[in-house]
């Protein structure tokens, strides 16, 4: 298994310092959300920890190792990433596109082997993708669209999976489809997931780890019932809000107070 | 079904290569043909007249068509691929008009022929590719999301340089005397007439180094597509992968153009023509496009167009320029409405 | 649960909507400002005019200038040489004003930073048209050029901004620059069939093709004067409507803008203004681009400011460019048109890296 830790890591986006002295662990084998206001650094962290941004200070660390000092391809066996925003190049059909995930474990000459078929095939099936394999990229929904370069990143068969905002243009439905999947990942193949979400009600239930941001340092990092809390949701969301065992789930949920709908006196702020 | 499409594309090639070597104003049979190549190679009797338009005129032309045209086709896929918009290619960007300005430069103001402008045209298309990756590639890069912004500031610094410098190859032609005015637009159109034996021998030469590292970098390549931040994540060294890029196609084009003058339009439209006829972005496909454009242009700008035009052997540039345009008109058309 | 929201007890009643605005708004100050600058630049333009009348292969003393203006004597060789410059003179200041007008219309019916009249096709256009005229009419003065220049313009300009604007984006800078190069090559391709053919041709085009402001005299410009003044007049209106498309079709609509038709009204003036331009003094680029932008550095974005300030800037950088160009190879001169690529093309590749283009 692989244990990915940044230690006192400072980044920088043109000049600007976004995070200074980080230091923070991805537990191996466990679902993290990384979770946290607009521009408080959670998608810049998720880049500094995937080698896309060369850290202005500090370490990255997979299992020990600086991902820095290793060859590109072989960090990209053990440590995937779904960017936000991917772009498709024209024409190119599902299956073409999840197989390119199989890059980073094929050889000099490329060669193309019965274990690449069978990653790309458990890839499809486990984002229940396969009927689409023939489409073309360009003509799927949105929804359609988000699982197919998930499984473009499962295909990858890392044993460290970072995604970023996988769930924005995803209906509701797709979006639980899209956690559940992941969470499937994690416990029958134990991959060490960590995903930066920004609906925190769905961080909160799918979480085994949370870390929260703030103006690019840590505010809280742990399990979500003792991190997913009044003051931290006041502190790192500027939010007033009440926080109540989720009725499905048990884990907590956030009820937003607003200024027009609070009714009953008990929803009051305290 | 692909495989076989290319393979079409391929047989074209070597027939339309026959073609221009046995047909047009001068025929030969090719039993003639082949007597020639033969008692050439082993130094046997000449046919009078027909060797030396074979061995002197018809053959080296046809080669270095056929090789300036897959270099062309190449660099301009390469180019399109990698800035992922089927519109971009190094004669629209302005390298063409690097190696064109240096060209006119040294025909115009050191009255130099043959070799050396092609030695400038050379320079001249790497000096601008240098100068507009500089540009792109520093500066403030900001992230829109989608879409491939440093490959639009290419683009768009190409365009303006391109411009630009062809203020400069104006202000140069109206310097010169006429005859060599007219001697400088033959050769800013692209023209194979003066295609010779070392012509082709130094362009086979770059091609024997160039085309073995497209295809090292063709992996990569289809990496890069997917975006930087998902190529890095899976395990691609961006900057420097699009830097090799980038130096094969320039290198690419610029000893095409050197070889033959800014042939327009065949990088540009020989991607877009290889996809559409084997249904896949291919290289190969690709590069035999462009030989078929090139071979096709110059057969119709030296045999046909005379007897159209009373004489004049056009370039073939122009005749490549005047397809490519409306083609290429069809395709924004096409592509801006598939937006909508 | 209760769909009436009840107001809830406590401090929150009297809150001010988060949107109100709270201070004083930009008030005239500025506006005050923008007019003392405003006739700073009209009085540059005057000295360059009189720079021009006096700056050559011979030098004028102004003093001189001013009573050849005045109290002109035909027999004195100084006043002849003032007089000579005058068409010159005000050939770049109704050329320089056009470009800068329309360049900076364009870029706010465009809404984008990087259109000009050269990169969108227009002087290919006016050029085939010229060539053809030379080459089937025997045209060969700069008075005959002029309608087909302006043909030839105005047919390339319309193309490529209605290739461009298909599809859902509108006439992004990318799909401009690219349907412009395109049209440019093909058009080009087109005309050097021509030029190939006949080196004659070649021998009277070339000088049309370098553009600037030389050797054109009256004849010349009064055929252009009432276009000039109707795209002028078309376009210096339309600064509100360039206001609000730069909202964006969909906002320019929301506050009561016909778009399509103030669009396609001042791509009119647009096309009137850069056509007739090219036409008189064959094809200038980078003048439309750079100083619209140059201009936004004291105006900001408010086209009511950006376009007076253009058509005073424009000329300015014309004459400036005519006046090096006098001096800089004597005993020869170097046309206007290659001086202002010379100066705008280092500007244009700043605004490519600061990226103000790439946003599609």
């Amino acid at each position: 298994m692989a244990v990915l830790e940044a230690q006192d890591l400072t980044l920088k986006y043109h000049q600007r310092c976004v995070m200074d002295g980080l230091s923070v662990r991805i537990p191996e084998g466990r679902v993290t959300m990384i979770v946290g206001a607009n521009a408080c650094g959670k998608s810049t962290l998720l880049r500094g920890l995937s080698r896309l941004l060369k850290p202005a200070g500090g370490t990255v660390a997979l299992d020990g190792k600086d991902i820095h000092e290793r060859p590109a391809r072989e960090v990209a066996r053990t440590l995937g990433l779904l960017p936000q925003h991917p772009t498709a190049p024209d024409g190119i059909t599902v299956r073409d596109l999840v197989g390119r995930g199989r890059y980073p474990h094929q050889g000099f000459f490329r060669s193309w082997t019965g274990k690449d078929d069978a990653a790309v095939q458990r890839a499809l099936e486990a984002t229940g993708t396969l009927e689409l394999a023939g489409r073309d990229v360009d003509e799927l929904s949105g929804g359609q669209r988000q699982r197919v370069w998930i499984a473009m990143a499962l295909a990858q068969e890392t044993d460290v999976l970072l995604l970023d905002e996988p769930t924005t243009y995803l209906d509701l439905a797709h979006q639980v489809e899209v956690l559940d999947l992941v969470t499937d990942l994690n416990r029958t193949r134990g991959t060490t997931v960590a995903i930066v979400l920004h609906d925190l009600n769905l961080a909160a239930r799918y979480a085994d780890h949370v870390i929260a941001m703030k103006e690019g340092a840590v505010a809280a990092m742990g399990a979500p019932e003792d991190v997913v809390t009044e003051e931290l949701v006041r502190e790192v969301f500027q939010l007033e809000a009440r926080v109540i065992p989720d009725p499905v789930s048990g884990t907590p949920l956030i009820l937003p107070i607003g200024r027009h709908h609070a009714t009953a006196p008990e929803l009051e702020p305290a | 079904m692909r495989l076989d499409r290319t393979a079409v594309l391929a047989a074209a090639v070597v027939l339309l290569f026959f073609v221009s070597v046995l047909l047009g104003s001068y025929t030969v049979t090719i039993p003639d043909f082949f007597t020639i190549v033969a008692n050439h190679l082993t130094g046997g009797a000449k046919i009078p007249g027909a060797s030396f338009i074979v061995m002197e005129n018809k053959l080296p032309r046809a080669v270095v068509g056929t090789m300036t045209g897959i270099a062309f086709g190449l660099a301009g896929a390469l180019f399109q691929t990698m800035l992922r918009n089927p519109l971009a290619s190094p004669d629209v960007i302005g390298i063409s008009f690097g190696a064109s300005a240096a060209a006119v430069v040294a025909i115009v103001l050191f009255g130099a022929a043959g070799a050396v402008v092609s030695g400038a045209a050379l320079t001249g298309a790497l000096a601008v590719a240098g100068l507009i990756y500089a540009i792109s590639s520093g500066g403030k890069l900001r992230r829109t999301g989608r879409g491939n912004a440093a490959g639009n500031r290419l683009v768009l610094a190409g365009v303006g340089i391109a411009a630009a410098l062809q203020a400069v190859v104006s202000f140069l032609m109206t310097r010169a005397d006429i005859r060599t005015a007219a001697d400088a637009l033959v050769w800013l159109n692209g023209s194979l007439n003066s295609a010779s034996w070392d012509r082709a021998g130094v362009l086979f030469l770059a091609l024997t180094v160039l085309v073995p590292a497209v295809t090292f970098i063709a992996g990569p390549l289809r990496i890069l597509e997917l975006g930087d931040d998902a190529a890095a994540g899976l395990g691609i060294r961006v900057n420097t992968t699009r830097l090799i890029l980038v130096a094969i196609a320039v290198s690419l084009a610029a000893v095409a153009t050197a070889a033959a003058g800014p042939v327009s339009f065949v990088a540009f439209l020989s991607g877009p023509i290889a996809r559409r006829f084997t249904g896949k972005a291919s290289l190969p496909a690709s590069a035999f496009v462009g030989a078929l454009i090139v071979l096709a242009a110059d057969y119709f700008a030296a045999n046909l167009a005379p007897l159209l035009l009373g004489g004049t052997v056009l370039p073939v540039g122009v005749i490549t320029g005047v397809l490519g345009a409306p083609f290429l008109l069809w395709l924004l058309v096409t592509a801006n409405r598939k937006d909508a | 649960m209760s769909t009436t929201t009840a107001r809830p007890a406590g401090g929150t009643g009297t809150q001010v909507p988060a949107w109100a605005p709270t201070g004083p708004l930009p008030g005239d100050a500025s506006g005050r400002k923008r007019a003392a600058w405003l006739l700073a630049a009209v009085v540059v333009l005057v000295l360059l005019a009189g720079a021009s009348l006096a700056v050559g292969a011979r030098d004028v003393p102004l003093g001189t200038v001013w009573q050849a203006l005045t109290v002109f004597d035909p027999t004195n060789g100084d006043h002849a040489v003032v007089h000579a410059r005058i068409p010159r003179t005000v050939l770049g200041l109704l050329a320089g004003g056009a470009l800068g007008l329309a360049g900076a219309a364009m870029q706010g019916v465009a809404r984008n930073p990087l259109a000009d009249p050269g990169i969108i096709g227009v002087n290919a256009g006016a050029a085939l048209v010229v060539v053809i005229g030379i080459y089937v009419f025997g045209v060969t003065t700069f008075s005959g050029y002029i309608w087909f220049a302006f043909l030839g313009a105005a047919t390339a300009a319309v193309v490529v901004y209605l290739i461009a604007s298909l599809g859902r984006d509108g006439a992004t800078p990318v799909k401009l620059a690219l349907a412009g190069a395109a049209l440019s090559a093909g058009l080009s391709s087109l005309m050097n069939v021509i030029l190939v053919s006949s080196q004659d041709t070649l021998d009277r085009f070339r000088f049309w093709q370098v553009g600037g402001i030389a050797g054109r005299d009256w004849s010349v410009l009064l055929p252009g004067l009432p276009f000039l003044a109707a795209g002028a007049l078309i376009v210096l209106l339309a600064g509100r409507i360039l206001n609000s498309l730069a909202l964006g079709d969909d906002i320019a609509r929301g506050l009561g803008q016909r778009v399509v038709l103030s669009r396609a009204v001042t791509v009119l003036g647009i096309v009137l203004l850069c056509g007739t331009a090219t036409a008189l003094a064959g094809p200038i680029g980078f003048v439309g681009l750079v100083i619209p932008h140059a201009v936004r550095f004291l105006t900001g974005p408010d086209y009511r400011w950006v376009l007076p300030f253009s058509l005073t800037a424009a000329p300015a950088l014309l004459l400036a460019a005519d006046i090096i160009g006098r001096v800089v190879l004597l005993p020869g001169e170097v046309p206007a048109g290659i001086m202002t690529a010379l100066v705008g093309a280092p500007v244009f590749v700043w605004l490519v890296r600061r990226g103000k283009g790439a946003s599609l």
